[in-house]
């Protein structure tokens, strides 16, 4: 038998959320949320609007503080306390910053800065946060670009860009960070019809080179296709999850039932 | 007539001569303002009262009330108490002797104040979606703020700023009235001396007219080259 040198055997935990809670007001927008991505794997959150699958994403990050629960990124967690409030708090703003120089977040919107060409976009959290040599950022850069397609384009400033071109900008300005998972938040979903596929096509390739992501999406053909697991959200919980086949062909809750019998 | 223009003319040189100091005075407190200015906008939108409100109401009162009291106040005001201090021994007596210091201290308060009220404004208009960015990638509050925030809110209010500026030349005409001979001082002196009263007045007004142009010529490539990541196809 062969032994796969680069591989461990047991596949490592990526990434652990454990017992998420969210409130806004009186609203439990997440009502207890845990699932775990083992390196590798691709996980796609869907369910309606409202559902809290946002949240959820921006809960990993503490893009939105989680009220309770836990996240760990390669088995270290981000450190909490509980305030008087009730709520729990980052406790270490240095570990923090470091976690989610780990977690590689691609917007709805692309969010890339605007006063930056798409080069300085893609070398800035290298540079910034990851303290490597302007040198080094450019020569790693200049790979990504190529990877997403992106390279002619390299000196242009986002507002110069189609939203396709922005958001495979983006996805590159992630990649530059080596992030342990990618986070992806509908990054489809603010695109015209007929730039969807370019973005999807570079999702795709990530998935086949066996990157962690979790991506919350409503493109239901695309999460089936490269999902390694479904999870689907209602109302703040987990109904349903399992291989994106199963789910898809055999939904046993009403409300996945219903929900992919719209598309 | 042709008399008059000749005047106008004659006086030139020795208008040009007492340009620098304008400039200088212009110069130091159009730094000094934006300085302090940016600090000012950041403590008004901070969530802490205490660096918020003094801000605010500091702004209120600068903006609220004319210059030229504000400058009558800190040269006759501060002038008055300071020699009885401490600070008639200190190292800064030599440069609060006169009444430039007292020029540039007004100045600088009065467009810290403009400049503020324009920053803030420009800061709170920053993209979320890009602070948040930022956030995700590990940038500390710092950073986001140096490197994002303020860069796209100076961006942002640009033309106010350099309008600021030229509006704040012009208001260095007031200092003349605190002994200071820049070049509404210098125009004045002229009057006096020759008892001609309109030959000084347009030949010091022609002085500024250029000055301004040439400033306004200045700032223009500064701003279509900091801006030019506006001009895309979408």
């Amino acid at each position: 038998m062969k032994i796969k040198e680069n591989h461990k055997t047991v596949p490592e935990t990526a990434l652990s959320v454990r017992n998420i809670h969210k409130s806004f007001g009186d609203e439990e927008v997440l009502k207890g949320i845990s699932f775990d991505a083992n390196s590798g794997d691709v996980i796609s959150i869907i369910g309606s609007s409202g559902s809290g699958k946002s949240t959820l994403l921006r809960c990993i990050n503490f893009l939105e503080r989680p009220d309770s629960g836990e996240v760990a990124v390669a088995g270290e967690v981000i450190r909490t306390h509980r305030a008087k409030d009730g709520l729990q708090y980052p406790s270490d703003k240095h570990q923090l910053k470091q976690m989610r120089a780990r977690l590689g977040m691609v917007f709805q919107n692309f969010n890339l800065w605007a006063h930056r060409t798409v080069l300085e976009n893609i070398i800035e959290g290298p540079v910034q946060v990851l303290k490597h040599s302007r040198k080094k950022a450019v020569a790693e850069a200049e790979i990504f670009m190529d990877k997403v397609g992106i390279t002619q384009k390299r000196d242009q400033y986002p507002s110069q860009l189609s939203g396709g071109q922005q958001q495979r900008v983006a996805i590159a300005r992630a990649l530059a960070m080596h992030p342990t998972v990618m986070l992806f938040d509908e990054p489809t979903s603010a695109l015209d019809p007929e730039l969807v596929s370019e973005v999807v096509q570079v999702i795709r390739q990530l998935a086949v080179e066996k990157r962690t992501m979790i991506m919350v999406t409503h493109e239901m053909a695309l999460a089936r296709e490269i999902s390694s697991h479904l999870i689907f959200l209602h109302n703040g919980r987990i109904e349903e999850q399992g291989p994106p086949d199963v789910i898809m062909e055999n939904p046993k809750s009403d409300r996945l039932r219903q929900f992919v019998g719209k598309f | 007539m042709i008399q008059f223009f000749n005047n106008v003319v004659s006086w030139l040189p020795e208008l040009l001569a007492a340009t620098p100091l304008t400039l200088t005075l212009t110069l130091v407190a159009g730094i000094c303002g934006l300085v302090f200015g940016t600090l000012l906008a950041l403590a008004r939108l901070s969530d802490s009262l205490v660096l918020s409100m003094p801000a605010g109401i500091f702004m209120f009162v600068m903006r609220g009330t004319p210059l030229l009291v504000q400058l009558y106040l800190i040269y006759y005001g501060l002038g008055q108490i300071l020699p009885g201090t401490w600070v008639r021994h200190s190292f800064l007596w030599p440069y609060l002797r006169d009444g430039f210091s007292y020029a540039v201290i007004a100045l600088s308060m009065n467009q810290a104040a403009y400049n503020g009220e324009v920053l803030r404004g420009a800061i709170r208009s920053v993209p979320k979606g890009q602070i948040e960015a930022s956030v995700a990638i590990g940038m500390t509050s710092f950073q986001v703020l140096t490197r994002v925030r303020l860069p796209l809110a100076f961006r942002d209010c640009l033309p106010v700023l350099t309008s600021d500026i030229i509006i704040l030349l012009k208001s260095t005409a007031l200092v003349s009235t605190i002994t200071v001979l820049e070049l509404m001082g210098t125009a004045r002196m002229i009057q006096r001396e020759s008892l001609q009263i309109y030959e000084p007045l347009i030949a010091c007004g022609l002085v500024y007219f250029a000055v301004v142009i040439v400033l306004t010529n200045i700032m223009r490539p500064i701003e279509s080259r900091l801006t030019r990541f506006r001009r895309g196809n979408t």
